[in-house]
């Protein structure tokens, strides 16, 4: 069954998507989800809202997402398997259900040890792709992984993530592909940088004919200055950052504006991409800059469906 | 095995603070080939106790087989009787046996026990097993990704392995690489294509603490 997601109706029409991720505030604020709410949302056809992520504690994505479902916005709600157990990971989405948000985005979650409670127990009841499978039995059968029935329905788009840069290279298109078969409809990547190794990641998805059962969002991060780059190189598990993307930066004159150019070149380059059905962009901290990224690469206006 | 480390001697001296006669015990079996708890290390400790503790506390030393099974515990009677503390040098089993064997003795942990693990090379002990309680080893290769995955993934690794290492130490190996490599070399790729569904961890410590009966055993004991 089919939600009202707003995104997944722009994907089921053939366009390009356009999602964007927000970063809930460490603390509580709520006028500031909206604030950066609003900002995206002529630009976007989804906001990702994220879920204590790189595990510092913020507030909750279940909070803003149903917030955003009121404002008549799109949320993805990012469920971590790392906080919550299978109990309260399906009673968040029961409650986000019936606030009106469909989105939902299953994931690991960064390590707890990078986080402000590096002593806290990671819970790990779930894995992502059992987090998959849960979600799209609570939709397709009105069961609880545990078999239970429940009433109501849970017309929901789930979503997984996925990084083609990560090791070991030879399990990244497999470990996709059970996440599709799992039950996931869009897929977000990590940032893409290094065009070389995605366009070979999507020539495997393509040969799989994954990008058919899935959709797949190309994840862009726009770089705010030359130690974000090498930050992001260094020390982000996952992110290829090539030289000369770097030297880019290094050498240019106003390094947000170069970052804001480079982020409009990848979209361009992505979208010739056979398979690539849209681009997630992740400017956390920095959700100003979507609406001018999208400009930029002429992905104005979103269509209304 | 189980491997244990000693606890900091300040931390043992401020536990037996005040007992004038203390039993160190050591155990034949895991923490001596770890290297925490046999007989060598007793010696040693008791030995640093005296020096702390000075001349008005008696520190004996003994050592028994396992502290695990009452048939050894047994043995030491006298000794574990005639002390005011014993600071067993056991993993937290052993402890607990001495505790349970000696109702009306004060039994203090002189180890930290670490976990189950083997020695991958002189003086570099590493983790191997968490006890879940539903073996899927023949899934993954012989390599176990809910001990050697920081958060037990059961379906592949997540997007922080990069370099053949795991996100949170480059002294981990990333168990799903490790995996993907062995399945590969057997022949058995087609394992990594497998969705493992979300596990019964009743049979893991989430199931309270667990308790294994063969009553094949216990008729067999009854009729001896």
């Amino acid at each position: 069954m089919p939600s009202s997601s707003n995104l997944e109706r722009v994907l089921a029409d053939g366009r390009f998507a356009v999602t964007a991720e927000l970063g809930p505030p460490k603390g509580t604020n709520l006028g500031v989800v909206e604030r950066k709410a609003e900002t995206l949302r002529q630009c976007t056809d989804a906001i990702n809202i994220t879920d204590n992520q790189t595990a510092i504690v913020r507030m909750s994505s279940l909070a803003c997402c149903i917030r955003l479902s009121a404002l008549g916005l799109d949320p993805v709600m990012q469920m971590t398997c790392r906080d919550r157990n299978r109990l309260a990971l399906q009673s968040d989405v029961l409650g986000a259900v019936a606030s009106g948000v469909r989105n939902f985005l299953c994931l690991s979650g960064d390590h707890q040890q990078f986080g402000n409670h590096p002593g806290a127990k990671g819970v790990f009841d779930l894995d992502s792709i059992q987090l998959i499978q849960t979600l799209a039995g609570m939709r397709d059968s009105r069961k609880f992984q545990g078999g239970d029935e429940f009433s109501g329905e849970a017309p929901i788009f789930v979503g997984a993530a996925a990084n083609p840069f990560a090791d070991p290279q030879g399990y990244r298109v497999v470990r996709l592909a059970k996440k599709v078969r799992a039950g996931a409809g869009f897929i977000q990547t990590q940032a893409v940088f290094d065009l070389e190794i995605f366009s070979a990641w999507m020539a495997q998805v393509t040969a799989r004919g994954l990008h058919e059962r899935t959709a797949i969002l190309a994840g862009i991060v726009p770089l705010k200055s030359v130690g974000m780059a090498r930050y992001m190189r260094d020390y982000v598990s996952g992110v290829i950052v090539p030289d000369a993307i770097l030297t880019r930066m290094e050498n240019a004159a106003d390094p947000k504006v170069e970052g804001v150019a480079i982020a409009a070149e990848l979209i361009d380059a992505i979208r010739e991409i056979p398979g690539v059905r849209g681009v997630h962009i992740m400017a956390v901290g920095w959700e100003d800059i979507v609406p001018v990224i999208a400009e930029r690469a002429g992905l104005l206006p979103r269509p209304l469906i | 095995m189980i491997i244990a480390q000693q606890k900091p001697l300040e931390e043992i001296r401020e536990m037996v603070a005040g007992h004038r006669r203390v039993l160190v015990l050591g155990c034949g079996t895991c923490v001596t080939v770890c290297f925490a708890g046999g007989e060598k290390e007793v010696g040693l400790l008791a030995t640093s106790l005296r020096a702390v503790l000075g001349k008005d506390v008696q520190v004996a030393e003994a050592t028994v087989q396992r502290q695990c099974e009452w048939e050894f515990l047994d043995q030491v009677r006298g000794a574990v009787e005639a002390a005011d503390a014993v600071v067993s040098l056991g993993c937290g089993v052993g402890v607990q046996g001495v505790a349970e064997r000696y109702p009306g003795t004060l039994i203090l942990p002189g180890l930290n026990t670490s976990f189950l693990g083997l020695t991958e090379a002189p003086g570099i002990w590493a983790e191997r097993c968490l006890a879940c309680g539903d073996c899927v080893l023949d899934l993954t290769g012989g390599i176990c990704p809910i001990a050697r995955c920081a958060k037990s993934l059961l379906n592949g690794p997540c997007g922080g392995s990069q370099d053949g290492h795991c996100e949170i130490s480059p002294d981990n190996p990333c168990a799903w690489v490790l995996i993907h490599d062995r399945l590969t070399a057997l022949g058995r790729a087609d394992l990594l294509e497998e969705i493992i569904p979300a596990r019964d961890w009743r049979t893991s410590h989430a199931g309270g603490p667990r308790r294994v009966t063969r009553p094949d055993l216990q008729a067999a004991r009854r009729e001896e």
